[in-house]
C-alpha cells in the first residue's frame, strides 16, 4: 500500500458514485431521473454547475435514451456513465444489449429496487439480476466505499475487455445512508485509470466504416463468441484490477468472493450486496453462540465466479443461499447460478435456498440467527432441500 | 458503384473465415460497399433501350442509388448493388424496364 492520505468525507452511497464518476474524468453523462437513483445525477449536475468537472451532461426523456445517448457517447470514444433503478433499468433492457454487443465499456450504477407492482421504493436485487444475460458485468457493493471504489475498477476493467459494467447499490440502506468514504486524490486515480483507448476510432474520416450494421447467420454467431471469451477474460482481469487497486489504495478487491470467518466454518451464508454487511455481524454473534458459520459474498455476478465458488464449496458441508430476488417459476436467482457452477464437480455440499427481504423487508441479525438454526437441520437431514423457505412470510 | 455515371467500386467482398479474421467488435472491415447487396435480388430488372426516352425518372426513384447514365445517354443498371425490387421498373412511364426471374 502507498502512503497516500486519502479524502475522507462522510456521503450516501449515492453520493459515493457521483463522487467515482467525477474522479474517474467521465466525459459523458445521459440520465433520466428515478428514485432512489435520483440524488446520483443530482450530484453530478451540480459538480457541473460548480465547475468542478468538464462532463458533457444530456438531459434525455426516458432511460432507453439515456442508455443511447450513452452508447453514441461511448461509440466515439467517450468514457460514458449513467445511473438508474428499477423500472428505468427495465426500460433500458434493449439498449444494454446494444451496448454489449456494439463492446461499449459504459459504467452504470443501479441502485436495487424493488420491480413494480404494487409500487416499491425499496431494496431488492430482481431488478438488476433480471438483466443478467444482457453482456454487461455486475458488482455488488455492500457498503458505500465499495460503491466509490467499485465504480473506478468497473471503468478499468470495462475498458480493458471492452464491455459495460453494472455497479448495484442497495436502495436507501446505502443510497440514502450516510458514512464515511475515503476518496482518492485525484492524481493517484488519474495513475490507476488512464484515459480510454477505444477498440476502434469513429472520427478517423480517412477510413470510414459501419458501426452497428447487419451481421447475416454467416457472421453473427462468431460476434456473439467474442463477447463469451471477452467475459472468460473478465475474470481474470477484475482480479488483477482488484489486486492492483489493493496495492496502490489498500482495499484489495483480488478475489470475485469476499470470504467472512470461512476457514473453519461447518456452512456459510453466501449472498450479494448489502444484507452481506449484516450477516458479517451475524456471523460474529454466532460464532459467539457455538456455531461454526461464515460469510460468503459475492462481488462479481457477472461474470460469474465458478471457480471461487467451487473451491468455497469444497471446504464446507452447507451454504444457505440467501436470495433478496426470485425468480418466479423457480428459485432464488443465486441459488440457481451456485448450484449451476458445482454440478457435476467433486463439491456437493448441503444447500438451502432462503428467500430475504424482497421489496425492502428488514433483514436483521436475529433473522440471521433463525436461519442458521433451520440450516443446522437442514444439514442434519444432509440433504440439499430442493424448495425456497419463503422466510419472513406472515404464517397466521 | 456510380451514382451518376458508370463508376464501378473499388470494394471487394469480404468473408471471414475463421474467428481470428473477425473485428473484435461488429463494424464493418470497410464501408457498406463492400457489402454487396446485389446478392439479395430474386427478379432482375432488364433494359430496353428501344423504349427508353432518357427521362431518368428511373435514376432518381432508385433506392440504393444502383442505375447510372451510359455514356450513350442511356441507362445502366449496377448488378453489383441492385436488390432487385422493381420500383424503376414500375416508374419507367413506357414500360422500359421488366422484371425478370434471376437464374443463380
Amino acid at each position: 500500500m502507498s502512503g497516500y492520505e486519502p479524502i475522507r468525507k462522510v456521503v450516501s452511497g449515492n453520493y459515493a458514485a457521483a463522487y467515482a464518476a467525477r474522479d474517474a474524468r467521465v466525459q459523458v453523462v445521459a440520465a433520466y431521473p428515478i428514485t432512489p437513483q435520483t440524488s446520483i445525477i443530482e450530484k453530478i449536475a451540480e459538480f457541473i454547475a460548480n465547475g468542478e468537472t468538464e462532463i458533457e451532461y444530456v438531459p434525455v426523456e426516458s432511460e432507453h435514451s439515456a442508455m443511447a445517448a450513452c452508447i453514441g457517447a461511448s461509440a466515439t470514444g467517450a468514457r460514458a456513465f449513467t445511473a438508474t433503478s428499477a423500472q428505468g433499468l427495465a426500460l433500458m433492457h434493449e439498449m444494454l444489449h446494444w451496448a454489449s454487443g456494439a463492446r461499449l465499456p459504459i459504467v452504470m450504477v443501479d441502485v436495487n429496487r424493488a420491480m413494480a407492482p404494487p409500487w416499491s421504493v425499496w431494496d431488492d436485487q430482481t431488478d438488476s439480476l433480471a438483466q443478467r444475460d444482457t453482456g454487461w458485468m455486475q458488482f455488488y457493493a455492500e457498503n458505500n466505499q465499495e460503491v466509490y471504489d467499485g465504480v473506478l475498477m468497473a471503468f478499468k476493467v470495462a475498458e480493458t475487455v471492452n464491455l459495460p459494467a453494472m455497479i448495484i447499490e442497495s436502495a436507501f440502506i446505502l443510497s440514502h445512508t450516510y458514512d464515511i468514504v475515503e476518496m482518492i486524490p485525484q492524481e493517484l486515480v488519474d495513475e490507476f485509470l488512464p484515459p480510454r483507448k477505444p477498440l476502434y476510432d469513429l472520427a478517423d474520416f480517412s477510413r470510414p466504416f459501419s458501426v452497428g450494421a447487419l451481421g447475416t447467420p454467416n457472421d453473427y454467431y462468431e460476434f456473439r463468441y467474442k463477447i463469451a471469451k471477452a467475459m472468460e477474460e473478465a475474470v481474470k482481469v477484475i482480479k488483477d484490477v482488484g489486486r492492483e487497486f489493493g496495492e496502490r489504495f489498500g482495499r484489495d478487491y483480488g478475489s470475485m468472493i469476499e470470504l467472512y470467518r470461512t476457514d473453519d466454518a461447518e456452512f456459510v451464508f453466501l449472498g450479494l450486496g448489502s444484507l452481506m454487511g449484516t450477516v458479517k455481524q451475524a456471523v460474529d454473534v454466532l460464532r459467539s453462540e457455538g456455531y461454526k458459520v461464515g460469510a460468503a459474498k459475492v462481488r462479481w455476478f457477472r461474470p460469474f465466479p465458478k471457480e471461487e465458488i467451487h473451491d468455497l464449496a469444497k471446504e464446507v458441508e452447507g451454504i444457505a443461499v440467501l436470495d433478496r430476488n426470485y425468480s418466479f417459476g423457480m428459485e432464488g436467482i443465486l441459488f440457481t447460478e451456485t448450484k449451476g457452477a458445482l454440478y457435476g464437480t467433486d463439491a456437493q455440499p448441503v444447500m438451502k435456498n432462503y428467500i430475504v427481504g424482497l421489496g425492502g423487508r428488514d433483514f436483521t441479525v436475529n433473522d440471521i440467527r433463525n436461519i442458521a438454526k433451520d440450516m443446522v437441520k437442514t444439514m442434519e437431514k444432509g440433504e440439499t432441500s430442493g424448495e425456497s423457505l419463503w422466510y419472513h412470510l406472515k404464517r397466521g | 458503384m456510380g451514382t451518376l455515371f458508370e463508376q464501378k467500386s473499388a470494394a471487394r467482398k469480404i468473408t471471414l473465415r475463421s474467428i481470428e479474421e473477425y473485428p473484435e467488435a461488429p463494424v464493418s472491415l470497410e464501408t457498406t460497399l463492400s457489402n454487396f447487396t446485389g446478392d439479395w435480388r430474386t427478379f432482375i430488372p432488364v433494359i430496353d433501350d428501344g423504349k427508353c426516352v432518357k427521362c431518368y425518372i428511373c435514376w432518381k426513384f432508385c433506392p440504393e442509388p444502383a442505375i447510372y447514365i451510359r455514356e450513350d445517354g442511356y441507362v445502366g443498371i449496377d448488378y453489383d448493388y441492385c436488390k432487385g425490387c422493381g420500383i424503376c421498373a414500375n416508374e419507367c412511364p413506357t414500360k422500359a424496364i421488366t422484371m425478370e426471374k434471376e437464374e443463380k
